[in-house]
């Protein structure tokens, strides 16, 4: 049953060292503002599972926080590298990553497999690709009615979904709507889950009889934070702070403004700043 | 005659040109978005355009820098989660064209956007496939875009990240593949397309005051030309002024100088 808590709670109630983390968001919705309590609880040996590991796991991981990342497209989308995870890959810093590398059409289907509560997923993938090669994850697998053979990989297992949506009501059912991405099916692949919202309130009211929603009995912890995808967006309340993804690259590609930029706006800061970026027009 | 224009807007226009009205097409982040909303402004206002964040039908007024950018969700007929996207859009066959670039391509049309160097200690690390591996073999036909050069054009992928025509000839076919792969391959010197049986890249038209010896200096195996090799049409006044005016919407949209 879903449970209303502040930022510090939900995090420090749901997350522990080593755990297994998917933190979602397909450049929408991203949950930034709980990342970063996240890194202020100086989470450690994480393995961090995302489609597209962008800015927020590159802040993660710059930070020690992950071990391992589960991963089938990294990088600051339309900018560049993400120079905290190129320096923890190949220079081991500040601690050394491992990589599990798939497809997206891999993960999406993995992500489906956890929430449907089977052991793998099975898709028409991978073929001449090397990845299959070096990852010892991606199986082959004859259909046993056609005898096409087709790619599986294990289906995934998460001790912590971390997402963020628009609005929850007083129930604490969630509501997603937009780019809705992976969001439904990594919570329902997961043991625990965090959702923050941008707001909570009394009732949905009127809306698609087909909206995205997460029951409240599916859900962990909520927490309202305004503003809290950003510098992603929130569809129908902020857009994307674009500017931001490409001023990130300069603060990022050398270790100490990187370091920095966290002591000023994570390690000083609370989840409170984010509501500033609530206010840009959607 | 129109000589005041940039080898990457040859190129994007030679792109958009080869995608049609009726086409279904997967649009990947950067240069084939860019191609591939020309066309829908220019010549194809029927075309289908999807993002693989869902966005099915997509019409941005704007260039997403991201591929779940807020403008392809709100302009498109509507947006499914992305395990529907891959499953029901992509693997089930419902897609025409996909549109791809990548950092390296090889004499099949073969590409690496994973690593440069080795995968355990790579010089580069890119981005990784995405959703390329699986565009690649689901849809029906692939057009590439990608900016000619001997680092770009190799005689040996670093990795190879998405199949094209694999070894060559009917490899696909030895992969399982029944889908037709790279059609057609756009730089900025030249449009290439695969031999219709050996499968190996050929220079079909040259793009406008490109010599041949040019292509051969920037590519990293003997390339092979046409019998007859055509000249690119250069680009015509409005496809360069709706292209600008796209570029300039969106360096505006961005947050930047135009």
């Amino acid at each position: 049953m879903a449970e209303v808590l502040d930022l510090a709670a939900a995090v420090e109630a749901n997350v522990r060292d080593g755990d297994v983390v998917a933190m979602e968001g397909f450049t929408h919705l991203i949950p930034f503002a709980a990342a970063h309590e996240v890194i202020r609880q100086k989470k450690k040996h994480l393995t961090l599972v995302r489609m597209t590991p962008d800015l927020i796991y590159d802040q993660l991981i710059g930070m020690g926080a992950a071990d391992k990342l589960v991963f089938s497209w990294v990088g600051n989308p339309g900018v560049g590298s993400l120079h905290r995870f190129r320096d923890a890959y190949e220079n081991a810093w500040p601690t050394p990553l491992a990589l599990e590398e798939h497809s997206h059409a891999a993960l999406a289907n993995a992500y489906d497999a956890g929430a449907a509560g089977l052991p793998f997923a099975v898709f028409r993938g991978y073929r001449g690709a090397e990845l299959a090669e070096i990852n010892p994850n991606i199986k082959e697998i004859t259909c046993p009615f056609t005898g096409e053979k087709l790619a599986a990989v294990p289906a995934i297992k998460l001790d912590v979904a971390i997402v963020h949506a628009q609005k929850a009501d007083r129930q604490g059912n969630v509501m997603f709507e937009g780019i809705v991405g992976v969001q439904k099916q990594a919570v329902l692949s997961a043991k625990r889950s965090i959702v923050t919202v941008e707001e909570i309130i009394d009732e949905f009211g009127p809306h698609s009889p087909n909206a995205v929603i997460l029951p409240d009995w599916t859900v962990g912890a909520i927490v309202k934070v305004r503003g809290g995808a950003h510098p992603s967006y929130a569809h129908g309340y902020y857009e994307r702070d674009n500017a931001f993804y490409k001023a990130w690259d300069p603060i990022s590609r050398d270790r100490d403004s990187f370091r920095a930029w966290i002591d000023e706006h994570v390690m000083r800061k609370g989840p409170d700043v984010f509501a500033a970026h609530a206010m840009r027009a959607a | 005659m129109n000589t005041n224009y940039s080898p990457a807007e040859m190129m994007t226009v030679a792109a958009a040109r080869a995608l049609a009205n009726d086409d279904v097409c997967i649009v990947g982040i950067g240069a084939p978005s860019a191609a591939c909303n020309l066309a829908r402004l220019i010549h194809a206002p029927g075309i289908v355009l999807i993002y693989e964040s869902g966005t099915l039908a997509a019409r941005p007024n704007v260039l997403p820098l991201s591929i779940g950018d807020g403008e392809l969700c709100a302009t498109a007929l509507c947006t499914v989660s992305v395990p529907e996207m891959f499953r029901y859009w992509l693997q089930g066959g419902r897609i025409t064209t996909g549109f791809l670039g990548g950092a390296q391509i090889d004499r099949f049309s073969n590409l690496n956007t994973t690593v440069i160097g080795s995968y355990a200690k790579p010089k580069v690390r890119l981005p990784g496939g995405g959703g390329a591996p699986e565009i690649a073999t689901s849809c029906g036909r692939i057009l590439i875009i990608i900016s000619h050069s001997k680092r770009s054009f190799v005689e040996k992928l670093d990795f190879f990240t998405t199949l094209g025509h694999g070894k060559g000839g009917d490899d696909r076919a030895r992969h399982g593949v029944t889908t037709e792969g790279p059609t057609k391959v756009i730089s900025d010197l030249c449009v290439m397309a695969p031999d219709p049986r050996t499968k190996e890249l050929t220079v079909m038209s040259l793009h406008p005051g490109v010599t041949r010896d040019q292509v051969k200096e920037a590519t990293g195996w003997p390339i092979r030309f046409a019998d007859k090799v055509a000249e690119t049409p250069r680009p015509t006044a409005k496809e360069l002024a709706v292209l600008r005016e796209l570029h300039a919407r969106t360096a505006a949209a961005h947050g930047e100088a135009a």
